[in-house]
């Protein structure tokens, strides 16, 4: 049996196999290492919830901790990526990322068309995102919609400890600039992985279960939220086919409408909130290339039009759950076409 | 003759007045092709700042990064970039420098260190500090500029750059290239202290300042703080104090500045005139060799807007390539 380890354990290891095979592969960010220029330990974080923990004892200089300087840092690692260089660049909290938005959806997203296609930048911009840490308005956003949406950016939200090696380790040898977002709420989670390195493709969704009676099309935490509703509903003899997009751009839209055209049932579940996000996204395409294959109306659960509240009661209705799910289900099959 | 007062050679002073020439006759022909309307968007014009960009790049090679501003064709030209790829992309032509996909605010020539003219104020000094990172992991002694004029040395991306570079020690140079106008506002309304040396200090940084019009003191202050950080002496701050003889962009009636303003600049604070005249002065080149020089460019830019001209228009199949490397 393949040993178990947590998604932090599972982007740290890829980290120091990457580092290890590419001497062009460099870390850098807010406390990454920890404890720089003071008298008491070096590596005294590794990050701030300990996910590069280890890596500055193999690895040196070429983790580099940084001012708290979002522009300036996360500009940096993009030029070094014009210049030759694989930075994986940690944001902390995707929030941060409106600090430093020009550097990324003006600057590295489009090198590449703006310069005639001779320009390439593979940096990766990791970034924790999601809610359920009571963590309040600027510490919990799912804004993968935002960088999804710009051309040139290609985004990464894994579910899984595997997912999470195989894609982050595809992220770094990705000649594009990737946004690899971490659900902070997923840290924990383990599953089994390999030791041996492997980069798992871009653009492929994974069907995690196979159902016959409806389609749920998700990805990160809500995964899993869709997982504990396929349990609910199996119980009542409804099977739910629930498909795991991984990579939101590029997206495997294929897979989904091959899904859907076997169900004939769509439910869209996102975390983020539901002005022209992933699910409505996913919903829009599937109208207009599967329409015929539909039974039923197309739902989705998204977070509320509003900012993440702090308050625990307030944040556990914000976050999308199964009973949410299982009703959306329920919806769209009761309006089901005869 | 007599011989050479100059701390660089004559080959190199020729050079140096061939590279302003021709973006100084770029340039003055853009703003009357401009006003013709065969140029499609937004120009920003060096003219009038050629001794900086000019004494600054001679000093680099092609493994050196610059990253530019909005007013790019200077340091491009200066940076070796073609001068007819150049002019296909201000007319959005294919086989332009960046296919037609860039246009002036955007040019870029990442094989001669040019990482590009930019449209975001600011912007390239966190790149060039990336530039410089990759440099030093390099090992080389190869270093990286970045240019920002005296408006966008307010953005936040250049202050944070000047910390970034100061305290990892990069072998970055940060040149503001203070025209006295922030586009219509002047400098001293929008930047808070007298001198950028100050600034500089505020970071940690060495500054210093030269006239940005004469390309001696450009050059040798220039060649000091480059020299400095290929050694690991880390980054430095140089402040080009120089003279815009166009608008903030083509079309800008430039109401905001004093009456005979720009015939006082032309007259007295012209790069390419003060040049000439200390070359010639000096004895070390004549005046029937620079004359030739000013034969040459204009034929070079007459023939790089005739080719830019007869370059064929991108089709739709070009519009969504080169997006991502792969996708």
């Amino acid at each position: 049996m393949a040993r178990k380890i947590s998604m932090k354990q599972a982007i740290n290891e890829a980290l120091d196999q990457e580092m290890t095979r590419d001497p062009s592969v460099i870390v850098m960010g807010e406390d990454i290492v920890g404890g720089a220029g003071g008298d008491g330990e070096r590596d005294a974080w590794g990050g701030v919830l300990g996910v590069t923990k280890g890596l500055y004892a193999k690895h040196g200089d070429r983790l580099m901790d940084t001012p708290l300087s979002e522009s300036a840092y996360i500009g940096a690692a993009i030029g070094a990526a014009a210049c030759g260089m694989r930075p994986v660049a940690e944001l902390m909290f995707i929030d941060f990322m409106g600090v430093c938005f020009d550097q990324i959806y003006n600057q590295a997203a489009k090198f590449r068309y703006m310069f005639g296609g001779k320009a390439e930048t593979p940096v990766v911009i990791r970034a924790m995102v999601g809610a359920g840490f009571r963590a309040a308005a600027q510490h919990s956003q799912m804004l993968t919609p935002l960088f999804t949406h710009i051309p040139g950016l290609k985004v990464v939200c894994p579910s899984t400890p595997y997912d999470t090696k195989g894609l982050l380790i595809q992220s770094i040898r990705d000649n594009d600039p990737v946004i690899f977002c971490e659900h902070k709420n997923l840290y924990g989670f383990e599953g089994e992985v390999p030791e041996a390195s492997y980069a798992i493709p871009f653009g492929e969704a994974n069907v995690v279960r196979e159902g016959k009676h409806a389609s749920v099309v998700t990805y990160g935490l809500m995964v899993h939220r869709a997982l504990d509703a396929a349990a609910l509903l199996a119980k009542e003899g409804i099977e739910l086919e629930v498909v795991d997009l991984r990579t939101l751009s590029p997206l495997d839209i294929d897979t989904v409408l091959e899904s859907v055209e076997k169900t004939g049932h769509l439910v869209c579940v996102d975390e983020a909130n539901p002005r022209c996000n992933i699910a409505a996204d996913i919903s829009a395409q599937v109208a207009q290339q599967a329409f015929g294959a539909l039974k039923g109306p197309i739902e989705m659960v998204s977070a509320p039009h509003s900012p993440v509240p702090f308050s625990p009661v307030l944040e556990d209705l914000y976050i999308p759950s199964a009973d949410s799910i299982v009703a959306a289900v329920k919806r769209s099959r009761a309006g089901a076409r005869q | 003759m007599a011989g050479n007062p100059f701390p660089q050679s004559k080959e190199q002073l020729l050079q140096a007045y061939r590279t302003m020439r021709t973006i100084r006759d770029f340039e003055e022909r853009l703003h009357v092709d401009f006003g013709r309307g065969d140029i499609p968007g937004f120009v920003h014009l060096y003219a009038g700042e050629e001794a900086a960009g000019t004494g600054i790049m001679m000093h680099l090679g092609d493994g050196d990064r610059i990253a530019s501003t909005h007013r790019g064709h200077g340091h491009c030209i200066a940076k070796g970039v073609d001068v007819v790829a150049m002019m296909k992309e201000i007319y959005g032509r294919k086989g332009g420098a960046c296919e037609g996909k860039g246009g002036s605010m955007h040019i870029a020539d990442l094989s001669k260190g040019m990482m590009g003219a930019n449209g975001i104020l600011g912007a390239g000094a966190p790149l060039a500090c990336g530039a410089a990172l990759a440099a030093k992991f390099r090992g080389k002694g190869e270093i990286a500029i970045s240019f920002v004029g005296d408006g966008a040395s307010n953005q936040g991306t250049f202050l944070e750059s000047l910390n970034l570079a100061a305290v990892w020690n990069l072998p970055a140079i940060f040149v503001v290239e203070n025209n006295g106008y922030a586009e219509s506002t002047s400098r001293d309304y929008g930047v808070a202290v007298d001198s950028y040396v100050d600034r500089a200090a505020g970071f940690g940084l060495p500054g210093v300042t030269v006239d940005g019009t004469d390309f001696f003191a450009v050059h040798e202050a220039a060649g000091e703080i480059i020299q400095r950080a290929r050694k690991g002496g880390g980054p430095a701050l140089l402040e080009c104090k120089m003279v815009r003889f166009f608008g903030h962009f083509e079309g800008d009636a430039q109401t905001y500045r004093g009456s005979g303003e720009l015939d006082d600049i032309r007259s007295h604070q012209d790069c390419l005139k003060k040049f000439s005249a200390a070359v010639t002065s000096a004895g070390v080149i004549d005046a029937a060799s620079l004359k030739a020089i000013d034969k040459e460019v204009l034929a070079v830019i007459e023939n790089a807007v005739k080719q830019a001209k007869a370059a064929p228009q991108p089709t739709a199949a070009d519009l969504t390539t080169d997006v991502y490397v792969s996708y």
